[in-house]
């Protein structure tokens, strides 16, 4: 029998549209899958078997009848924990909305329930997608199916996990500093944040507005762009969705698994790697770059001197954006209400303090005072004013860079993936995972991550980043796809073939 | 506490007052500013909410164009200048009746700026500076149960109406309003009037203070006579007729000016206005310590209306409040003295409307400038708010000149609108008003008079015509009032002859 899981998502499509299998089957397979591992992975905070089953069975009505609602149609999905899912929890990772159900679908959930696509329930995440482990989830961290002592990325771990241990063909993650392609890169899968506005954001409970992006997670280049296409496009509910049509994403992708990368020039970052970054990780980082070159593209060094400035400004614009949306969290119309000790008839404010002081966890605290700070009268000029003309000249470094490349490259993130607990108490060690995905946030242009091998000192996977201008979605398609391919003709399969199996994983 | 307060006079004599106004205008749009919830005053709490309004994690706003047409318009009208580009702002702080604990408005790059409006206080004009317009949502409602005062403190507990939040508002802004001198309290009330005024003229608000759709902020400092210093100032809240702005400014010019007077110093302070006592008692401390970390609202793009719309905008504005009233005077001969009344009693737009149904000029100023003005006063509200419609003043005065009423009986059926008893003439029917136009009816009760007063009777036959008002009064007094005097005097006579 077909073990369907290991299938990627386009070839579920072909199987589902060639009648050699049923959403239901394959659906449930992913729900097996999930009650087998997910007790060690961790991936999952809430599993909907039977709202999945019944989307499926919907599904495969519609199949039978000869009118698929999308490609996509009855291929299932996981979603990250940051998107509103009408009827299902909605928690963020975070205490504070634990029992929340919201009463309203994110455009993009909406997007995924009219395509068909089943949902199989929603995935771990740092609490309000603040970190870069999963640790900082208020339901426990999420373990990689590479080494399940170790983190898978964050905050979008579940989303990364879920895809790399076979829980699910998709996932939707959301990207805000690199909470995408950074648990990509450390899972040994493949992850896309696109352009700023480029998919709505209607309905994800909102990190830093100006640097969120939905995106997908997949383990094929070729089904994170059906996915993105799917998602993608125009929502009047998101003023600052474009309202353009997208590039087209899988003609990019399969455009590029043709192998010819020539015409192509290709921009090496040369504030993005180097000092800081495990040398297994750069290994693997030069010889894909090698790989392209051989495939006919030009490389050339670029320099983007502000990118050094990355780091400090995300996190002043990041932290005020945060406080500002995180205010609403106050116990008093949903969410947790925490009643304060001995206090007789607390008043609101009370009730709002020991709400929030229950509530979120110390990494949420230490950001919101951070904000709060950076907003205050007397020194917004100083630090969420200066942030933001440093924003600008970061994205100046990227357009003078892209008049020299079509897209740049890095790795993705500066090492594999850590221990869980080993960088937890010293958060500027956690803050410079995410170095070389940041400028892409605060300039809106699209990547991606794809793996690169496994390093040298760990065997852990590293990740592959290109980053393209904005609007350009297809190239960082047609490069990820190139550089997937002849990879896997080195590897003779997907990295992710030689992660351990989890068979017989400790619950 | 009661507040130490100098008379005005000697308040004047010392210091100048220096006003500032911020009126909140409440637009008339069909659906909120960020979304399409409906905007319809009275709807049962919380029905008229969605994921937006509420604040629901994950949800976002997108601007009401209308909301934008409105506050150029607005704008405009002010003789303000329009922003090429503006963006929104996020004014962050923590109230239960804020879903967002943030309200959605404009900071350093309002829609409109720099204008100017003139108001006319006893027939002199006097030019009030625009600081600026901008745009921004209501906040719910807070209900607080179980307290003696209605107010937060002492109550059981509070609920929230969250039908109001995201209503879009404008709030206008004035720049220090400096040379009112001791006219500061007419000028502040007449710049409110007549913004109203102009609101009602673009169509943009119901502008109904006594609902909320016109909300009026005080500020007010003292600087010492001679001196360029502003004083510190009190910003009352919420006062929601002309005639309490009128007074709350001149309770504060005495409050400050005792203070002053007294050594002391003014607190920088919110303060609520008591419409029952006419005072201004302290609410919140404002110091610098207050800050509400405004930046821009990343969930929506920049406003950047394009010179042709708003070119396109301004040519629908009506026509300049005192061109209006040069043309009002001459179509409606009314003196000088008949029409700065008509102004200071707030009462053109309604004079206008009054006459617009039907009634003569005349007609329609004596109405509202001397029975209605007066029960407006008794009261304790404006004209607008007495609750009498111009319509309905057309329709009693449409009686009077049928001679289905006297001027007498008009008073009653005033009395029968006020109570809700329908129509002027559903009133007339109700309360049996009519003057009785029954000749034989009307003969008897003559009949009767001159069968009882036969001495003044004999008078008249000799001639002495002016002794007919005595009987002319024992007729009405038999008809309970309900006779044409005018008729009855000629029944008289020709019986008499
Ligand atoms: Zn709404």
């Amino acid at each position: 029998m077909t073990d369907w899981t290991r299938s990627t998502a386009a070839e579920l499509a072909d199987a589902l549209a060639n009648g050699e299998t049923t959403s239901v089957e394959l659906t449930q397979a992913h729900l097996d899958r999930t009650a087998a591992v997910d007790g060690a992975v961790h991936a999952y905070l809430h599993v909907d078997a039977e709202g999945a089953l019944a989307q499926a069975e919907a599904s495969d009505a519609r199949r039978a009848a000869g009118s698929p609602a999308s490609r996509l149609d009855g291929v299932p999905i996981a979603v990250k924990d940051v998107l509103a899912t009408q009827g299902l929890p909605t928690t963020c990772g975070s205490r504070i909305l634990e029992g929340w159900i919201p009463p309203y679908d994110a455009t993009v959930v909406d997007t995924l329930r009219r395509a068909g696509l089943p949902i199989l329930g929603k995935t771990n995440m740092d609490e309000f997608a603040m970190g870069s482990s999963t640790e900082h989830s208020a339901y426990g961290p999420t373990h990689n199916p590479w080494d399940l002592d170790r983190i898978p990325g964050g905050s979008g771990g579940g989303s990364a996990a879920a895809v790399a241990s076979y829980q699910a063909p998709l996932a939707l993650g959301t990207d805000t500093g690199g909470s995408i392609r950074q648990p990509g890169a450390v899972t040994g899968t493949v992850g896309v944040k696109p352009t700023y506005g480029g998919v709505s954001r209607y309905g994800l409970v909102a990190l830093a507005n100006s640097l969120d992006q939905v995106g997908p997670v997949t383990r094929t280049v070729l089904d994170s762009a059906l996915l993105h296409e799917l998602v993608g496009g125009h929502d009047p509910r998101d003023s600052t969705s474009i309202d353009q049509p997208l590039p087209d994403l899988v003609a990019a992708a399969e455009l590029g698994a043709t192998g010819d990368m020539s015409g192509v020039r290709i921009g090496v970052v040369k504030e993005l790697s180097g000092e800081g970054y495990q040398p297994g990780v750069l290994a693997r980082f030069e010889e894909s770059v090698e790989l392209l070159v051989k495939a006919g593209a030009e490389v050339v060094e670029v320099s983007c001197p502000t990118f050094v400035h990355a780091l400090a400004t995300y996190y002043l614009i990041l932290p005020a954006e945060a406080s500002s949306n995180l205010a609403k969290f106050d116990a008093m119309r949903y969410g947790l209400r925490v009643y304060p000790d001995g206090v007789d008839a607390p008043s609101a404010e009370e009730v709002m303090r020991a709400t929030r002081d229950k509530g979120f966890g110390d990494e949420v605290k230490r950001r919101i005072i951070l904000g709060t700070y950076a907003l205050s009268s007397g020194y917004y000029d100083a630090y969420y004013g200066q942030a933001q003309k440093v924003r600008t000249l970061i994205s100046r470094d990227f357009e003078a860079a892209f008049a020299k490349a079509d897209v740049l490259v890095s790795p993705t993130a500066p090492t594999t993936a850590f221990k869980l607990g080993e960088k937890l108490d010293d958060p500027l060690a956690m803050y410079l995972n995410d170095l070389a995905t940041i400028p892409a946030n605060l300039a809106g242009v699209p990547g991606i991550s794809v793996p690169s091998g496994l390093a040298d000192e760990d065997g852990l996977p590293a990740g592959f980043q290109v980053l393209a201008p904005a609007l350009a979605d297809d190239r960082v398609y047609r490069v990820g796809a190139a550089l997937e391919k002849l990879l896997a003709d080195q590897w003779g399969g997907p990295l992710l073939a030689q992660a351990p199996t989890l068979d017989g994983v400790a619950r | 506490m009661t507040d130490t307060l100098l008379t005005y006079d000697d308040a004047l004599a010392a210091y100048d007052p220096v006003l500032g106004l911020e009126v909140h205008v409440e637009l008339n749009t069909a659906s909120k500013m960020f979304c399409g919830c409906s905007t319809v005053f009275g709807a049962e709490p919380n029905t008229q909410v969605c994921p937006v309004c509420l604040g629901l994690p994950g949800a976002m706003p997108v601007v009401n164009g209308k909301g934008v047409e409105s506050a150029i318009r607005i704008g405009l009208a002010l003789n303000c200048q329009i922003a090429e580009w503006c963006r929104f702002a996020r004014k962050n702080y923590f109230y239960p009746d804020m879903p967002k604990n943030f309200q959605t408005s404009q900071y350093d790059e309002p829609i409109a700026y720099d204008g100017w409006m003139d108001v006319e206080v006893d027939g002199e004009t006097f030019r009030v500076e625009i600081e600026r317009a901008h745009m921004e949502e209501d906040t719910g409602k807070s209900t607080h149960v179980g307290g003696a005062t209605g107010r937060i403190h002492g109550a059981d507990h509070s609920l929230v109406d969250y039908n109001r939040a995201g209503i879009p508002l404008i709030e206008i802004v004035t720049k220090p309003i400096r040379g009112a001198g001791a006219r500061a309290p007419e000028v502040a009330r007449a710049y409110v009037a007549q913004l109203r005024d102009l609101i009602v003229a673009l169509g943009v608000s119901e502008a109904r203070m006594d609902q909320g759709n016109l909300r009026a902020d005080v500020n007010l400092s003292l600087s010492t006579k001679g001196s360029d210093v502003l004083g510190t100032r009190s910003e009352t809240k919420n006062v929601n007729s002309f005639r309490s702005v009128e007074r709350a400014v001149r309770f504060e010019v005495q409050r400050h000016a005792a203070i002053l007077a007294g050594g002391g110093s003014i607190v920088q302070e919110t303060r609520h206005w008591h419409e029952d006592t006419g005072i201004t008692t302290s609410g919140r401390e404002k110091s610098d310590a207050e800050d509400y970390r405004y930046f821009p609202e990343p969930d929506l793009v920049p406003v950047a209306p394009t010179r042709d719309w708003v070119e396109e905008l301004r040519a629908t504005l009506p026509e300049n409040p005192t061109a209006r009233r040069a043309r009002l005077q001459q179509e409606w001969g009314f003196s000088d003295l008949e029409m700065r009344d008509t102004v200071g009693a707030g009462a053109l737009g309604l004079v206008e409307e009054t006459i617009a149904a039907g009634a003569s000029p005349q007609a329609a100023r004596k109405w509202w400038l001397s029975e209605l003005s007066r029960r407006a006063n008794d009261a304790g509200v404006d004209l607008v708010d007495l609750g009498v419609t111009p319509a309905q003043v057309a329709g009693v005065q449409a009686l009077v000149d049928a001679g289905t009423v006297n001027d007498k009986l008009a008073r009653q059926v005033f009395d029968g609108l006020l109570a809700g008893e329908g129509t002027p003439e559903e009133v007339v029917e109700k309360r049996g008003l009519a003057v009785v136009s029954d000749e034989g009816a009307l003969s008897a009760a003559v009949d009767n008079a001159i069968a009882a007063n036969p001495d003044v009777a004999d008078k008249i036959r000799d001639g002495k015509v002016a002794a007919a008002g005595a009987l002319i009064g024992a007729v009405m007094k038999e008809m309970r009032g309900q006779a044409d005097a005018a008729r009855v005097r000629e029944l008289i006579l020709e019986k008499l002859s």
